[in-house]
Order: C-alpha cells, then structure tokens, then sequence
C-alpha cells in the first residue's frame, strides 16, 4: 500500500473515477493542463483527454451550472471550484438548482454531482481565499456536504461522493493537502457518507472538528492529556446530513462537548452541532456545550489569519470551560 | 418600444405545406385560449399567480415545430406555448401554476425540464445538456429560453461564453417582449439589439420578427439543423410583445400607454397566419369559429383534470427531497404523519 498525501489520495480517487465510469467528466478552471492550482488534477487530462479533464472559462455559475445540464442529461460531472471562498458567484445555482433538481421534477430528473472546492485559511493566500462558508450549504436541503481530515477517507469519501445519487459539496482541507501521509488502497474503496469516525476515544470530554481543524483538535487533546484529561476526538467527515447517533453516543459517554470550527461562531455549525447534542443528549451533560470558532469578523487578510481561526491553545482553552464549569 | 418593422430572415412561407401551416394556426390558438383560461382561473381563484403570454404565440409555437421531439427544453416561467407543442399536458402546466409538484413533472420522452423562477439561471443548463449530447454523440439540440430582461444577468454571459467556447449544439432563443416586468429594454440595455451581443462570445446572433410565425419557424429550424451538424450554437432574438402584464400580480397599465399595445395588436401574430391560411384558400371564417370552438373544449378538459387531480400526500414533501431519505427527514415525516396524516390538501 503506497503512503499518500491527502491531495495524492485525491487525484487517485478522481484517477478511480474517470478509468471506471465514462460518464464521469473533470472541469474547472485549470484543472486540465496546469493540473488544477493544487494539482489535484495533475496528469489526469493527459491521461484522459481533453474531453474528460475541461479546462472551463472563468466563470463559477457557468460550472455549476452547465453541471446541471450535464448531469440531468447523463453525464456525472465533477466540477471544482478553485477555492471555497470563489464559490458565492455559483451560489444560486446551487442552492436554486443543483439541490432541488430531484424534489422539483419528483425524481424525474435528477443532478449527481461532486463539486470539489479545496476550503480554510492557513496558507497565506489572498482575501477570499481562506473562507469556511461551510453552513450555507449544510443549511440548503438536497445537498450533502463532505468534509475528510486524511487521506484515506480521502480518497474513499470522494469515490462515494460520485457514487453518490445526490449531488454532494466536497470541501478540501487545503492547509492538509501536502501536511502529512498515510498508508492508502489501491484501486476503488469507499467510506460511507454520513458516519462520523471517532478518531480517538476518550472519557472526559468529546471535541467534533472536521477537516482541518481536526489535525488541531489531536492536538489540544494530546497537550490535554498531559493535564490529566481524556479527550475524544470525533471526526465528522460529513456535515449534512450529520450523524446525529455518534454525536449523541460520545457525549453520552464524556458529559462534556467542545464544537471546533474555522468559520465564524455565530450561525455557525456549532451552533447546530449543539442543538443536536441538547436534543439528543441533554440530560447527559455536565457542562454547557462550548464553540471554539473563528471571530465574528470578515476572514480577514493573513496576517490575522493565525488568530481568527482556532489553534490548539483554543481549543485547550474550551476543554478547560467544558472541565470545570 | 416600437415594434420592429425590419429583421432578418424574411418570412419565405410559400415553402411551407399548408397542412404544416394549418397545423401550426391551431396550435396558436390552442395556446392563446389556454392563456386566456388560464388568466381567468386566477382572477376567479382557482390558479395561483400566473404569468400570461399572449402575443409571444407565434415566437413559441415557430419555435416548437422547428424543434424534434428528442430536443431538449429548458424554459422560464412564460413558456407555456412551446411547452405544449414539445408535449407537456396542458393539465400538467396548470397544476403547476397551482402550486402542485405534478406541475413539474414532463411524461416519459419529453425532454422538458421544471420551469426556472431564478431569471436567466437555467441558461447554462441548456448549456450543459448540449455538452452532454455532444459528449455522447448524439444530434440532440438543447434550447434555453429566456427573457430581454435576462441579458442582463451573469448566467446569461456565462451560458453565452460557454457555448462559443465549447461549439455546443445550443439555441439560446430570447423572446425580447419589450419589458422586464415593468422596465423597458432601453432601460435594460445600451446596444440596440440583443441579437448583437452574441458576437461577443463567438456565437452567431439572428434578429428575427418573433411575431412571424414562419419567420420564427425558419430561424429556428436552421439554427437547430446547424447545431445537429456541430456547427454550434445561435442566439436567437425573437421581437415580440406582451400584451398583459408580468404576471396576474402585476398591472402593466402603470408603466405602458394603450396606445402601445394597441399599435402592437395590430401586428397580431394569430391575425397574420389566419390572412394567409384565408389567401391560400385552405380556411374560412366558419372553420375559424369551429376551431375556437374545438380548443375551448380541450383547455376545458385540461382544467377538469387539474381539479379531479386527487390531494398531494403529505410525504410528497419528504420522498424527492434526497434519493433517499436521511434520519432527520424520517423523523420529520414521521411527525407530519402523526399530526396531519398523510392526506394532504389541494
């Protein structure tokens, strides 16, 4: 089994996708000759042609929104918004479209699409670049919302995204792409949608982060530990539709809940994350489910970027208040 | 906005069989009374906001016979006419405009996708299913309907770009009725004609009298024969004119004299085939009155099958929703079906 990074892992899974299933087709801005701004797509259009891996005019709504004509007529197109912050031009095509294509026709017609849009700050790139607007889509019914944090889940996440009858938002943990790598099958495997992975078990406290922040979550429950507090670390790796059974099973165990996230607090899907925990496990708690997020401020330019979104100082800091309320 | 005295192509009707041409004449009219119901409906509460067509019959029934039924359709809110020369039951329409998600649904083998609301955005779904029939090799035509007023949206020159840049077997047919619910094209606009904007994606740009039927019969089918032999996409602008409001929520009196409609009915579409049809010796005044009389019984037919329609069941909210249904969704459910049964209302 080679090791991968995540973005390996990625290419591989697209890779998997193209050689299987004609109908499967690559398209965005870059992604054919230069291999996408991340090279997730590198090779892939030599590989497959120009036909398969498009390098499409700059223009989000025209992506997604030819996708819906794609798809509809038969094609699985996998469409790649460059970052997620470039994805708002493209906003009403989702949210008017791609998500209510299946309820509006009854099932007549229907839309499975993977869009692809690497995600987070953390790479000092320009204004826009960094943005999380994760809950806008996670809020919009008939679309789901995959986050992986590793590239196993990757890999098997994306093959199950464009298995996938409904379309599905892919977000990329970008400062992970190349941080790490991990041992990943060759060939077709797939981690099913909507299950959350309890990624370290632990007694005292549950942490759910995603993506990026799931890295950082390790991280504060590692320093955590050296103080003497068992922390369990959930991965949600999908974020509509949640899994409301292992949030509800993990803090029924611990008592106690920290939300990580790098988007802004307010509205946030923290603010979900713990509507679900006080539904379904209220009478567990031993402590008011507490939201580590970014500030309630534009993402700002990078030189702030180190502030506004959550460190493992943080996230220490909110098992310290989950602890000892 | 006056009506346009000269476009290109000019009508060559003498081409055209006089069984065709009848055949084109009655589906006008059909059209025509089916928008006059359903204008009336509304009025006496029995359809929700509708939004009328009259006057735009010859731009949406030329453009439909120019088309096969494989094509695939991609209309707004106001396309009812072409919608049911390419097959959508009349019934069906009114379902929808009485906010029924039947009204959304085309029968099996026709290609007709679920009204657009958003203004423009379904442009480049036209777009992408022509990319598709390419992709796949076949000679199947996509057409995207729009407005004047949605020229002037993003999705518009993004669908545009996208169709010249890929060569795509797309028609992008505007009817330019002269107003976006109440601002006139002069206001949309500062180039005189929306066909000319075409030539800045690459893709060829035809004017043509949208209330000529046959004007719009040929435009049309050479545009459609073009893009069958991947030749690429036409934009097409058909001038016509609305002669009622936006919608039955809006009053058009509020923003266009009288006079302009007047002067636009008399270059009434239907009024323009009946002349011919009468000079060719093939229709009279007795078999016009018939006709009427005829497609009243039809549309009525239509109507009676909107309201014998059974009550929506509550689950319908729920089944489309995800191919299939997360947890959250069940519950849901569960919960409507516990409060309200699962009966549902009209």
């Amino acid at each position: 089994m080679a090791k991968m990074t995540i973005i390996q892992a990625i290419t591989e899974g697209l890779r998997v996708a193209l050689r299987e299933d004609e109908r499967v087709l690559v398209l965005g801005e870059d992604v054919g000759v230069n291999g996408g701004v991340f090279r997730a797509t590198e090779g892939l259009q030599g590989e497959f042609g120009p036909h398969r891996v498009v390098d499409t005019p700059l223009a989000e709504a025209g992506i997604i929104g030819s996708s819906v004509g794609l798809a509809v007529n038969g094609m699985r197109p996998i469409p790649e918004i460059q970052f997620f912050g470039f994805i708002y031009p493209a906003m009403e095509q989702i949210v008017a479209h791609v998500s209510r294509v299946r309820m509006r026709s009854q099932g007549r017609f229907t839309c499975p699409m993977v869009i692809r849009a690497p995600y987070g700050a953390g790479i000092r790139a320009p204004e826009l670049h960094g943005d999380s607007p994760e809950a806008f889509f996670v809020h919009q019914p008939g679309i789901k919302v995959v986050c992986p944090s590793n590239p196993y889940d990757a890999k098997g996440l994306l093959l199950a995204s464009i298995d996938d009858p409904d379309p599905v938002l892919f977000l990329e943990p970008l400062r992970m792409y190349r941080a790490f790598r991990e041992e990943v099958p060759e060939g077709r495997y797939t981690v099913e949608l909507g299950k959350a992975n309890v990624v370290k078990p632990g007694k005292d406290v549950s942490v759910f982060a995603w993506g990026t922040m799931l890295r950082v979550a390790l991280e504060a429950a590692k320093a955590a530990a050296e103080k003497g507090v068992d922390v369990e670390v959930v991965d949600l790796r999908t974020l509509s539709p949640l899994d409301r059974e292992t949030i509800a099973e993990s803090v029924k165990k611990t008592g106690r809940a920290v939300v990580v996230h790098e988007a802004p607090k307010t509205a946030g899907l923290g603010a979900e994350i713990a509507a679900v925990i006080q539904d379904e496990a209220f009478l567990y708690l031993e402590a008011p489910v507490v939201r580590v997020a970014g500030y309630d401020t534009p993402q700002p330019l990078f030189s702030l970027e180190d502030i506004f979104a959550p460190d493992a100082k943080r996230i220490l800091h909110g098992i310290d208040k989950a602890m000892n309320f | 906005m006056q009506p346009t005295e000269q476009q290109q192509p000019t009508a060559t009707h003498e081409t055209l069989s006089n069984e065709l041409l009848l055949d084109m004449y009655r589906s006008m009219i059909l059209v025509r009374h089916f928008d006059r119901r359903a204008v009336h409906l509304q009025r006496t509460g029995r359809l929700g906001t509708y939004a009328p067509l009259e006057g735009q019959e010859a731009a949406q029934v030329g453009c439909g016979y120019a088309l096969d039924k494989r094509d695939w359709l991609f209309p707004t809110y106001r396309e009812h006419g072409v919608s049911i020369v390419h097959g959508l039951p009349m019934s069906t329409i009114f379902l929808y405009w009485n906010g029924r998600p039947e009204g959304c649904v085309p029968p099996e083998g026709v290609n007709i996708f679920p009204v657009s609301v958003p203004i423009a955005t379904q442009v480049p779904h036209a777009v992408g299913a022509a990319w598709a029939s390419k992709l796949k090799g076949e000679d199947v035509v996509s057409v995207g309907f729009l407005g004047d007023g949605a020229t002037s949206e993003g999705d518009f020159h993004e669908a545009m770009n996208f169709a010249g840049v890929f060569k795509l077997p797309v028609i992008i047919f505007c009817q330019n009725n002269g107003f976006a619910i109440s601002v006139p094209l002069s206001k949309q606009t500062a180039v005189e004609t929306l066909a000319e904007k075409a030539a800045g994606y690459g893709v060829e740009g035809v004017r043509v009298d949208g209330n000529d039927l046959l004007a719009v019969y040929e435009t049309v089918k050479k545009a459609a024969d073009k893009a069958r032999r991947g030749e690429g996409p036409t934009f097409i602008e058909a001038v016509t004119y609305r002669y009622g409001s936006h919608t039955t929520a809006d009053d058009h009196t509020r923003y266009r004299e009288a006079s302009e409609v007047e002067e636009w009915k008399a270059k009434d579409p239907i009024d323009r085939v009946k002349k011919i049809l009468i000079e060719r010796g093939v229709w009279s005044e007795e078999q016009d009155l018939a006709e009427w009389a005829k497609v009243d019984g039809d549309v009525q037919a239509a109507i009676d099958e909107m309201q014998a329609t059974p009550s929506v069941a509550h689950d319908r909210l729920f089944d489309y929703a995800y191919a299939e249904l997360p947890q959250d969704l069940i519950e849901q459910r569960d919960e409507v079906r516990r409060l309200y049964g699962n009966g549902g209302a009209k």
